[in-house]
């Protein structure tokens, strides 16, 4: 009955880059499932003929105008930034040597 | 790096069958970004076309640009697709540098646009027909430079420097179905395919298209089959390959890359290739793994887009003429040849024929100046023809002074560079420099004289009937004008002086 199980779990901090020892990786994989079913339980109350609901106020075209508007300063931009050369942000370098 | 191993492609065109795919993404030339007023511009200092929204800060809302979504319709419309009533946007989550959200603002299900076609025109006029499955509207990524390692590449950089300036440029990105049946022409018609779109976003002015810029850029999709198999083989998809010849040239690499491996017996791996022009060859990227496990879901903070019929034939109503038909008319109206035609559209210089056919001259003077005069300048000069300098008011008056006698064709040239010499009119010019036709006979019938003086046995073989004779008199008497002597004129009073029927 539950839709969601330890390798999910493990496979979803993987994606979500989480570090989850095994102990958390058992506790969320059955709280999660609990999540899971009282969600599903939606589902169960929504007849065929409703549909699935993405955003809940009747609203659509909200748009705007191409008008250019305020920008930041590179200092400003790179104020938060950990590290940063030459007016751009540093980052580890993402793959290894193939 | 091992050089992979691959058969000659006339080999792999016997043993398999290539089945292609295509993912052109094309960056819209609006004024500011997909989701924020950020301007959207190309070149400027790293991290200052930037604001809240496209560093992905906490607590923003991002705002749908109403001409991207314009931009991405016509895009839609000139594919012939259909555009969706409603659709949505979806987030699609990665971690990786070049977005700060850790998502890229996309469309998943329900794309803008869907179920299209493009008809391609290969060089020697076959058409070939390319099924668009969708076009979708989404957001570019910031660009990344790598630094260390090997130059330039991932492979081995210490670290990456990020510029967020093209973070959020709309981006259209558009998908076909698989393209089956291309044969032998497979790299041709991929880079035809790619040329078309191109084309048709730069004719829509809804792009720069430059692709030295990856204003668009192509994913190329390769699988082969064995002859008179239904099911595809594993695909390979070249990235980063952004230059028309480039395109096909990957293609061409892929078909017989694939075709080694497949006959060595081994599977081909579904992968990420990179695209590298100094040696002509792909490289293995990553293979496709659970990490591209991407969980699509709708994008909470921007409510659909639906597009009434009213508003999608308002736009349609401002497409221009398509690119395809518009040369097919044109060659039509102008009645050139093939090849005369092709010569015009390679030269880059249909447009400028167009207009100075507007401006009052015939199309085979149109063609005869753009193809016989300015195109060879240009390329002395390294500009457009276009840019030369030459309006077609230029080439109309200078075809009404060689029409009307005032001046002869050798002049005429003469003229046109006293034009980009920027020394005035074609009148004032021919004024200047003295240029006009000696049309007065007096003192033409004295070079004539002269010149049949001088060569006496030529004209005793034109009085005898030999008329082809007469260049050689023709010849002196314009030797003796210096250029300036109406040739048809001087050939008539020669015959007429020998008493001779031409």
């Amino acid at each position: 009955m539950a839709a969601i199980n330890r390798d999910d779990v493990a496979h979803l901090a993987r994606l979500a880059h989480i570090e989850m020892s095994a102990e958390e990786l058992d506790r969320m994989a059955v709280e999660l499932a609990v999540i899971v079913d009282s969600v599903k339980s939606v589902s169960e109350a929504a007849g065929e003929d409703v549909p699935a609901t993405s955003h809940p106020i009747p609203l659509t075209n909200v748009f705007r105008e191409d008008v250019v508007g305020h920008t930041f300063t590179a200092e400003q931009a790179l104020s938060g930034a950990p590290d940063a050369f030459e007016n751009r942000f540093k980052v580890p370098a993402i793959l290894d040597e193939d | 790096m091992s050089v992979d191993a691959t058969l000659s492609f006339e080999e792999a065109m016997e043993k398999y069958d290539p089945v292609l795919g295509f993912e052109v993404h094309v960056e819209l030339n609006t004024k500011t970004k997909m989701f924020s007023s950020a301007p959207n511009v190309f070149g400027d200092e790293p991290n200052t076309n930037v604001n809240e929204v496209d560093l992905g800060m906490p607590g923003v809302l991002p705002v749908v640009n109403k001409t991207a979504v314009e931009s991405s319709i016509k895009i839609g419309l000139a594919l012939n697709c259909k555009i969706a009533e409603s659709c949505r946007f979806a987030r699609k989550n990665y971690f990786y540098p070049d977005t700060p959200k850790n998502f890229q603002t996309s469309q998943y299900d329900e794309p803008i646009a869907y179920d299209g076609y493009l008809d391609i025109e290969l060089e020697d006029g076959t058409v070939f027909r390319v099924e668009i499955e969708r076009a979708h509207m989404e957001e570019d990524a910031g660009k990344l430079t790598h630094m260390g390692g090997a130059a330039g590449r991932i492979q081995g950089a210490d670290y990456s420097l990020v510029d967020y300036n093209r973070s959020g440029v709309p981006l259209v990105e558009i998908v076909t179905k698989p393209i089956e049946g291309a044969g032998s022409r497979a790299p041709e018609l991929a880079k035809a395919y790619v040329a078309a779109v191109r084309e048709i976003v730069k004719n829509l002015g809804v792009s720069d298209a430059k692709m030295e810029r990856g204003n668009v850029r192509c994913d190329a999709n390769v699988s082969l089959r064995p002859h008179g198999r239904e099911r595809f083989g594993i695909r390979s998809e070249t990235k980063n390959v952004n230059s028309l010849r480039a395109v096909e040239h990957a293609v061409r690499y892929e078909i017989q890359r694939h075709a080694a491996v497949l006959d060595s017996g081994e599977p081909v791996i579904q992968e990420t290739r990179h695209w590298h022009e100094d040696t002509r060859s792909t490289t293995s990227g990553r293979p496709k793994s659970d990490a591209d496990d991407y969980r699509y879901f709708p994008e909470p903070d921007l409510v659909p887009v639906v597009a009434s019929r009213e508003w999608v034939e308002e736009l349609r109503a401002t497409l221009p003429e398509p690119p395809a038909e518009r040369r097919k008319r044109l060659k039509e109206a102008w009645g050139y040849s093939d090849l005369e035609f092709r010569d015009v559209v390679n030269a880059g210089v249909m447009d400028s024929i167009e207009e100075t056919i507007a401006a009052g001259a015939s199309a085979d003077v149109a063609r005869k100046w753009w193809m016989g005069e300015i195109v060879g300048r240009a390329k002395v000069a390294d500009v457009d023809p276009s840019e030369l300098g030459v309006t077609p008011q230029v080439i109309v008056e200078l075809n009404k002074l060689v029409e009307g006698g005032k001046i002869n064709n050798k002049m005429a040239t003469q003229v046109l560079d006293g034009v980009l010499a920027g020394e005035g009119t074609p009148a004032e010019i021919v004024e200047k420099r003295g240029l006009a036709v000696v049309s007065d006979d007096g003192p033409l019938l004295e070079a004539i004289d002269a010149a049949l003086a001088a060569q006496p046995d030529v004209a005793e073989k034109i009085r005898g009937g030999k008329v082809q004779a007469i260049g050689a008199i023709v010849g002196g008497v314009m030797k003796a004008t210096r250029g300036q002597a109406d040739a048809g004129r001087v050939r008539e009073l020669i015959l007429e002086k020998l008493g001779v029927q031409g």
